[in-house]
């Protein structure tokens, strides 16, 4: 009998622990996953109070703490990071022989100033990453095309192909070696309230509210924090954008997009991109002889080309790049007299190249990986202490490799603002403070979304004026130097809007 | 600042000098002056105070060295938790002082840093300084202060701002160390508390006696301390703005909140800082841009100005 009371207690114990450690705001129980304990816990009640708590530990996220870590001003704030993906936790570092990753990002000069300005970059360069300083755009029609270059707005180069992981990795390490007291928590967040003061509730008196107005998190292994500012920077899917209740606008493209890598034979320093009746290929370069695939097409097509073998999909890339699906656009110059010779004397040098084939593709290096493709942009990118950065505030099409370079601006701009915030000793979570960041940038991400998608929409028609339109759009902008530079500068990330700056 | 040459002719005609034929206590009879000393005593409704007046039937309430919080009851913390919304509502009624407060906070920030020699880029520049709010309202300077690392006291004659900036300063860990309490300067000069750094903003315009007001901050200040000090101008143009525009038209404040007639020149406030031994450094100005909605610092001082002293070295 004492066996069968023992056997029927202990099950009750192993439930009343576990309650014990969800019912985390009035014990006293250690938090578990600590490591190093670097949280301050402020609080009469044990709980954690952070400055800023950031949603999601992805690029942009990273990129926020890491920001936030190199400044003078706000070196000084508790940071906690909420992201479930044990790569942040895990030490292990990228080697040289791994097989370059299909998920890239091409980072525009201005994100790459952003990161040397953090002192992050330096970790870049320890792993693969190739600057390209040519651009080729032609379509399927074969009517036109536009080079663009470096050397053209005087740079060196016109962006960076770099891995995902390989920026994530670059911007944890920046932070690991600053001393700024960040936590990482390796699990999700499940809800999210806005502490009010409960004066009228209690009968305690007045001072026993320390945290009266914080955000509370409670995340799903069941430790809670509180933290005067939220971060949603966990992507397009954003469940820090759902539970502060802000909506988005957006639609679906009819389109997914394809990425691998490949491998081929001539050294590659120039970025490519055809488009083609049902969506661009872009082969971006990524050093070693590997360059990446971006080949955006219908989603039946995308399974199909995913699931077929690899020597009919590289016959099939080799023909999107080279002269399947439509003829080479001819080589043109305006005429060396007439009417456009005034054009030439502030031609680009650009303008004086010829059209070049892309290089022949011969091996396929990684899987093949299908994401949908969709334009969505939140209505606010602020609430009562929540703020949202990266792709869970806007989300654009890849034609452009834009996508992550405006959420490193956002990035940029919220740590910039905090930062401003912080000098005039306001609380970071403050509206006011918080409006200054939304309206910085939400011109800035609709400018360059509604350009995006005018591509898109323009480039998804076969429609015989409208492809002569754009043949006409491509030798426009291949001629006319002052929009060649302004077209580069703004993709570039030099200048904030398209025009008027 | 385009000021500071204001300032040196400032100080050039009231620097002694016995070769001046015109004795500039004749200039600015401050003591007999009466177009500044007619104010009536509180005529005017009492508005949500940008500042604090003594109002003579509000000091009975409690006693006014005695921390707020524990004589409350339940039905009181209801009816102040209510106006604590409005006074840090940043949309409400208040709205203007709230838009206006970062650019006072930086230039609050730039001089005291200055004076101190603290590290500018430094989080927490005032650790280890005391100052004093004089006439703090709902505490919207405090808070700030405190979270730059200052050891702040907040200090108002109206029992309801100290009620609603304890509540306020309570919610964040960083600013519930700031002590508030229902006083005027004075009673604190009789405690013989001093600060490294006083400061007043638009609280002069509220004052019965600016000359005698002056002397109180100046007697809290430590040797070598600052002052800072803001207010309006006695123009034209501040009666056309502050006054006609911001309470008649706009309704950012409410009719009534100031007297023109109470307003300082700057002129005049240095003087009376010179006279309390205080040797004002700099002066800014305060301007709004109706087209973005900011307002920003600059030279001029036509209407709203702050003022930037030092006490002089006994």
């Amino acid at each position: 009998m004492n066996r069968a009371i023992v056997r029927r207690i202990t099950p009750n114990i192993r439930t009343w622990r576990s309650t014990l450690k969800t019912f985390c705001s009035d014990t006293s129980e250690k938090l578990h996953g600590s490591d190093g304990d670097k949280a301050v816990t402020d609080s009469t009640d044990n709980v954690p109070q952070y400055d800023v708590a950031i949603v999601g530990g992805g690029m942009v996220g990273m990129a926020l703490a890491c920001s936030l870590a190199s400044m003078p001003l706000t070196k000084h704030l508790n940071v906690a990071i909420i992201d479930s993906n044990p790569a942040l936790l895990a030490r292990d570092n990228i080697k040289k022989e791994d097989a370059p990753d299909p998920r890239v990002s091409t980072v525009t000069p201005a994100t790459i100033s952003f990161f040397k300005g953090m002192g992050a970059w330096q970790y870049v360069q320890l792993h693969r990453h190739a600057f390209f300083d040519r651009m080729q755009v032609w379509d399927y029609t074969g009517l036109g095309y536009t080079r663009y270059s470096a050397r053209d707005v005087d740079k060196a180069v016109l962006g960076c192909v770099v891995e995902n992981k390989v920026l994530q990795r670059s911007l944890l390490s920046c932070m690991e070696d600053s001393d700024v007291k960040k936590k990482i928590y390796p699990s999700r967040l499940n809800s999210m309230t806005l502490h009010k003061s409960s004066l009228l509730s209690g009968t305690d008196s007045i001072s026993s509210e320390p945290s009266g107005s914080l955000a509370k998190l409670n995340l799903s292994d069941g430790d809670c924090l509180y933290a005067k500012l939220v971060v949603g920077a966990d992507g397009s899917k954003s469940h820090v954008r759902k539970l502060a209740g802000i909506s988005t606008t957006g639609w679906k493209y009819p389109q997914n997009a394809i990425i691998c890598t490949v491998e081929h034979t001539e050294d590659n320093r120039c970025a490519w991109q055809r488009f083609l009746r049902t969506g661009p290929i872009a082969l971006l370069p990524m050093g070693d002889n590997y360059s990446n695939i971006v080949w955006t097409m219908g989603p039946q097509q995308a399974a199909d080309r995913r699931s077929m073998n690899e020597a009919d999909f590289l016959k099939a890339v080799n023909d999107a790049l080279d002269d399947g699906h439509g003829p080479h656009p001819q080589s043109e110059r305006i005429g060396d007299g007439g009417i456009l010779a005034w054009l030439r004397s502030d031609e680009t040098s650009s303008a004086s190249e010829h059209f070049e084939v892309p290089p022949r593709i011969t091996k396929l290096a990684s899987d093949r990986m299908v994401f949908p493709l969709s334009l969505m942009h939140a209505n606010n990118y602020v609430s009562k202490r929540v703020v949202l950065i990266g792709d869970a505030a806007h989300t654009v099409h890849p034609l452009a490799g834009q996508g992550v370079n405006l959420g490193f601006g956002d990035a940029n701009s919220l740590s910039r603002v905090i930062a401003e915030g912080v000098a005039v000793g306001s609380d970071i979570g403050e509206m006011a403070l918080l409006k200054r960041y939304e309206s910085e940038r939400k011109a800035a991400n609709i400018a360059m979304m509604a350009i995006l998608d005018g591509f898109q929409k323009a480039y998804s028609i076969d429609f015989g004026p409208l492809n002569v339109l754009r043949a006409a759009a491509f030798h426009g902008v291949n001629y006319i130097s002052p929009l060649k530079k302004n077209i580069i500068s703004y993709a570039s990330g030099e200048q904030r809007l398209p025009l008027f700056t | 600042m385009a000021s500071k040459l204001l300032l040196s002719q400032l100080r050039n005609i009231t620097r002694p000098t016995h070769h001046r034929l015109i004795n500039p206590n004749f200039i600015f009879p401050l003591k007999n002056q009466t177009l500044i000393h007619s104010r009536p005593y509180s005529d005017a409704p009492q508005p949500p105070p940008v500042g604090s007046k003594p109002p003579p039937t509000n000091a009975d309430s409690a006693p006014t060295h005695k921390k707020i919080s524990s004589s409350l009851n339940q039905a009181e913390l209801a009816k102040f938790s209510a106006i604590a919304e409005t006074w840090w509502d940043a949309e409400g009624p208040f709205k203007p002082l709230h838009v206006m407060n970062p650019t006072r906070l930086a230039f609050i920030r730039s001089t005291l840093c200055r004076h101190f020699g603290k590290d500018p880029y430094s989080a927490k520049p005032f650790e280890g300084l005391k100052f004093v709010d004089v006439g703090c309202g709902g505490g919207i300077l405090s808070e700030p202060l405190a979270r730059m690392g200052a050891t702040v006291t907040g200090i108002d004659a109206v029992e309801k701002n100290i009620n609603i900036a304890r509540l306020h300063a309570d919610l964040d860990p960083g600013t519930s160390s700031i002590e508030y309490l229902c006083t005027t300067a004075e009673t604190l000069v009789e405690e013989q508390r001093k600060f490294d750094a006083v400061l007043a903003l638009e609280v002069i315009e509220h004052v019965a006696e600016p000359a005698e007001f002056c002397k109180s901050l100046s007697a809290l200040t430590v040797s070598g301390g600052a002052n800072v000090i803001s207010t309006i101008n006695r123009s034209m143009r501040a009666y056309a703005t502050a006054i006609v525009v911001a309470e008649y038209l706009l309704h950012w404040l409410p009719k009534g909140t100031h007297e023109w007639s109470s307003f300082l020149t700057p002129e005049e406030l240095v003087l009376i800082l010179q006279r309390a031994s205080i040797s004002v450094q700099e002066m800014a100005g305060f301007v709004y841009n109706p087209l973005t909605g900011k307002w920003s610092l600059s030279d001029d001082i036509s209407v709203n100005f702050i003022a930037y002293g030092t006490k002089n070295i006994e």
